[in-house]
């Protein structure tokens, strides 16, 4: 109260005419805004707790409930917005470091929105996907450089380890633990049903997923939590983690309070232990010491999966993928700043990396200019939101593209943004067993299943359009894209003609 | 306006060839007349021939034909040339003059061999020296163009209508064992000569009609080996992938083609040959970036034969005849029937099916 009270950021606007008093919504808010008062009959709420994830505005059978962003506010300061004023407050109070969850909310571009994409007229005609074969599948890994005929004259068909996937998206890593058990279920499930992969994150494997291994990439981060023998062999392919979009330069962290059960067994942790991810792996402090661990880890598992290293897009990404791509990685994965995350210090979410989109282009075009594009297959994320923004993405030269925030919001994520807490009320981000029951695994596969093909729909129509039958003729075809509104600079980046050229 | 190379300039076409399986010598007047009835598929801004076995006096050289702006180029071209290669011969290539054919820049060719020394220092192969030089000067000198650069062979074309670029270049007067012609329809050209098909590197010489829509993802992909595609079309590109496939790699035109016009996976995995299934997948995952996709129907010319291949929804038409020892290829049957009124065994390939037609060994 007094100089650390601040008014509630959202006011929940019950309409009495309507309201029935049923409770629903004090039984579906974990963070107990709602509460009955017997003295007065009605149904009241306390504000201060409302974090606007919209749980009982969806279930209120009488559609009497809204959550509006609440109007009491400082007075209008250009240079001292109400957030900067409030976080300072806070920080005065607590002394402590501001955690916040999901992308930055900040207003940075998103280059997506700023590219347009080209189809046939005349000269070349589109080609419809409902009536000819139109081919969204990719093959991830390193190509070899020469091909190799055996005494016979014949081809030899060798072949680093590589991955298939039926369209170019992967479900991005997000731990079992940061994420409930029924979420990990369903993107195994929805993954093994799409022909695609989804991502363990940090946190180890449950005994319950390893049956999805073909369709499972596991992750070594700095924190190695969950890493054993068993678990390198169980997926299809090894991601040592470096970085993070949403947090670059330092690591995981999970809160002790939602290491439970399962998740400390899964990590290998005792119950309650905050799970702190070093930010370094102590192992690398250098590109060859990068090379060691990768091939570590593919003598590990005899040479027979591809080893993604996945970094946060920071200001000399293409300089420090092309290190990569020498390292023996088969796979790069890129995290741009837009990335979301369970946690992170809000300072770094906010502040520290670049957008996807940029690092995308100067990498491929790197890595093409050191005609080492071939070594591995590019993949990228950090907010990708749509199917044009993976058609966007694959044309600047993508392999594929990790989706997360899209995937969770196929789940019912109604971005929040309170993750950390770990009280989602959509059984998502929670380890609360009343709260994860929420989250049926049979619905949740289905709509990610649901999603991911509705979009490999509008990818197909769009490759048509531009009378393009085959995903592989779209990548790094850059001249299927043009910017609007972009500056000299930004095109030159990108790779590509401003509209109208 | 910019000019071709600068920006990409689609184009619609006709292609027509003609092949004789017995290496028997035909003169260049007969593709030229194939060109006429074809007149509506191309607009009067490019056209072009490629003959194979032209220059028996001069077999063992590399003939560079070349366009120069003005004097000035020509003579600091030679120098430059000078520097890697022994120049046997040169001189300006024999041409009318006519009224159809206007604005020509300097047309010569130089018959050349690598010079050892330079081979050595270099460590490169006489082919791979060659096909380098060319690419520098067509990047880097200024008002100088080399279109042409194979042994035995040789490139002509021009900004015009296909029938008369063939009398310009006078090709009654050369005898071949194959010969490719075009016509282009190019929705826009500065009108420039260098923009004109066939499109060649060494003994390599493509013909093509299409737009293709991969056309940014194989340049890109195929200057990470050393090749500048200077031009931005679709026939230079298409070009330098076959020699890539085939020279650089080592693999056959049948393999190129499978790669170039890849099977769909459907297709592959309902094929019931498990050693093509493997060779088809195998090839599709090593080169995914050298898929084509989008019209076009090609005529590849080499020394010793042609292939013949459409893409592989077969968006583009291509007809092939026979008589006797002769191979006809064209856009339309009625070019076929120009050459020959009685060819026979009249057939469409089908889309992403290569047809190699081969001259006897021995026979050129
Ligand atoms: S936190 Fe969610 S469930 Fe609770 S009141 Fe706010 S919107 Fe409703
Ligand atoms: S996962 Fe849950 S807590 Fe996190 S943003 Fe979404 S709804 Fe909110």
């Amino acid at each position: 109260m007094g100089v650390d009270f601040i008014y509630p950021e959202f006011e929940v606007i019950r309409n009495e005419s309507r309201c029935i008093a049923c409770r629903v919504c004090e039984r579906q808010c974990a963070n107990e805004v709602h509460f009955f008062s017997p003295e007065r009959g009605i149904m009241m709420s306390d504000e201060t707790k409302c974090v606007d994830c919209q749980r009982c505005v969806s279930l209120c059978p009488t559609r009497a409930l809204k959550i509006i962003r609440s109007d009491c506010a400082l007075r209008e300061n250009a240079n001292w917005p109400d957030s900067t004023i409030k976080e300072i407050y806070r920080q005065a109070s607590s002394g402590g470091v501001l955690l916040s969850s999901m992308g930055t909310p900040k207003a940075y571009p998103v280059y997506w929105d700023k590219i347009v994409i080209n189809a046939s007229q005349v000269t070349n005609p589109s080609i419809d996907p409902l009536r000819e074969p139109m081919e969204t599948r990719v093959t991830l890994g390193k190509k070899p450089d020469k091909i190799r005929r055996g005494e016979d004259g014949r081809i030899v068909y060798e072949l680093p380890p590589q991955i298939s996937l039926s369209m170019p998206i992967l479900f991005s890593a997000m731990s079992y633990g940061s994420l409930s058990y029924n979420a990990h279920a369903s993107l195994a499930r929805a993954a093994e049903e799409l022909g695609i992969l989804y991502n363990t994150g940090e946190g180890g494997l449950h005994e319950d997923f390893y049956c999805y291994g073909p369709n499972t990439i596991v992750q070594v981060a700095s924190g190695r939590f969950g890493v054993h023998m068993d678990y390198l062999k169980a997926g299809s392919a090894i991601e040592i983690k470096i970085g993070q979009g949403a947090k670059p330069g330092i690591g995981g962290h999970l809160p002790g309070t939602k290491i439970v059960g399962d998740i400390s067994r899964t990590r290998m942790i005792p119950e309650g232990t905050d799970a702190i991810s070093p930010a370094p792996h102590h192992d690398i402090y250098s590109i060859e010491d990068l090379r060691q661990l990768v091939f570590s880890l593919k003598e590990a598992i005899n040479y027979s999966k591809p080893i993604i290293v996945k970094v946060a897009a920071v200001h000399n990404i293409a300089a420090i993928a092309s290190g990569i791509a020498r390292s023996g990685a088969d796979i790069i994965a890129i995290d741009g700043i837009r990335g979301g995350t369970g946690a992170a210090p809000t300072r770094i979410r906010d502040n520290v990396g670049i957008p996807i989109e940029l690092a995308l282009a100067a990498v491929d075009q790197r890595l093409r200019e050191e005609g080492i594009r071939n070594n591995v297959s590019l993949v990228i994320g950090g907010s990708v939101r749509s199917s044009t923004d993976v058609v966007k993405a694959i044309a600047l030269g993508a392999d594929a593209c990790y989706i997360a925030t899209s995937a969770l919001l196929a789940l019912g994520c109604h971005l929040c943004r309170t993750c950390h807490t770990g009280k989602c009320n959509w059984g998502i981000a929670t380890q609360n067993p009343e709260l994860v029951k929420r989250l049926n695994p049979d619905i949740g596969s289905k709509r990610l299943v649901n999603l991911m093909t509705a979009w490999r729909h509008e990818i197909m129509e769009l490759m048509g359009g531009m009378g393009i039958n085959s995903i592989e003729a779209l990548r790094g075809n850059r001249l299927m894209l043009r910017g609007v509104g972009l500056t000299e600079k930004e095109l030159e980046i990108l790779g590509i003609s401003h509209a109208g050229e | 306006m910019k000019k071709e190379g600068q920006i990409r300039i689609p184009s619609g076409c006709a292609i027509a060839a003609v092949i004789s399986k017995d290496g028997k010598k035909m003169s260049g007047d007969l593709i030229t007349q194939a060109m006429k009835p074809m007149h509506v598929r191309s607009n009067g801004l490019g056209g072009g021939f490629a003959g194979y076995g032209i220059y028996p006096e001069y077999k063992d050289f590399y003939a560079l034909h070349m366009f120069f702006d003005d004097r000035s180029s020509r003579i600091s071209c030679e120098a430059f040339l000078k520097e890697y290669f022994e120049i046997v011969h040169c001189e300006r290539i024999p041409t009318r003059k006519m009224p159809q054919i206007t604005d020509e820049p300097i047309v010569w060719r130089y018959f050349i061999a690598p010079l050892k020394s330079m081979l050595a220092n270099l460590q490169l192969d006489e082919k791979e020296l060659v096909s380098r030089i060319v690419m520098k000067i067509n990047k880097e000198q200024n008002g100088t163009y080399v279109f042409s650069s194979g042994k035995n062979m040789g490139t002509f074309k021009a900004v015009g209508y296909p029938e008369d670029v063939g009398v310009f270049y006078k090709l009654e007067e050369y005898e071949g064992y194959s010969w490719t012609g075009h016509g282009r329809y190019p929705t826009n050209t500065p009108g420039w000569w260098g923009g004109a098909h066939p499109f060649t590197l060494l003994d390599y010489s493509v013909v093509h009609n299409g737009e293709i829509s991969s056309y940014d993802a194989n340049r890109r992909f195929i200057e990470m080996f050393g090749y500048k595609c200077t031009l931005q079309t679709d026939t230079e590109v298409i070009t330098y992938i076959m020699d890539y496939l085939v020279r650089v790699q080592g693999l056959t035109l049948t393999e190129a083609a499978n790669v170039v016009a890849a099977p769909f996976w459907s297709t592959i995995e309902g094929n019931p040959d498990y050693a093509s299934r493997r060779q088809f997948t195998y090839l599709r995952t090593v080169f995914p970036s050298l898929l084509v996709t989008g019209p076009f129907s090609i005529v590849l010319g080499y020394t010793g034969g042609l292939m013949v291949l459409n893409d592989r929804l077969k968006l583009r038409s291509m007809v092939i005849a026979e008589k006797d020892d002769r191979v006809f290829i064209a856009s339309e049957e009625a070019a076929i029937r120009t050459m020959e009124p009685n060819a026979g065994k009249l057939r469409a390939p089908k889309g992403g099916e290569p047809v190699i037609i081969q001259v006897k060994e021995g026979a050129y």
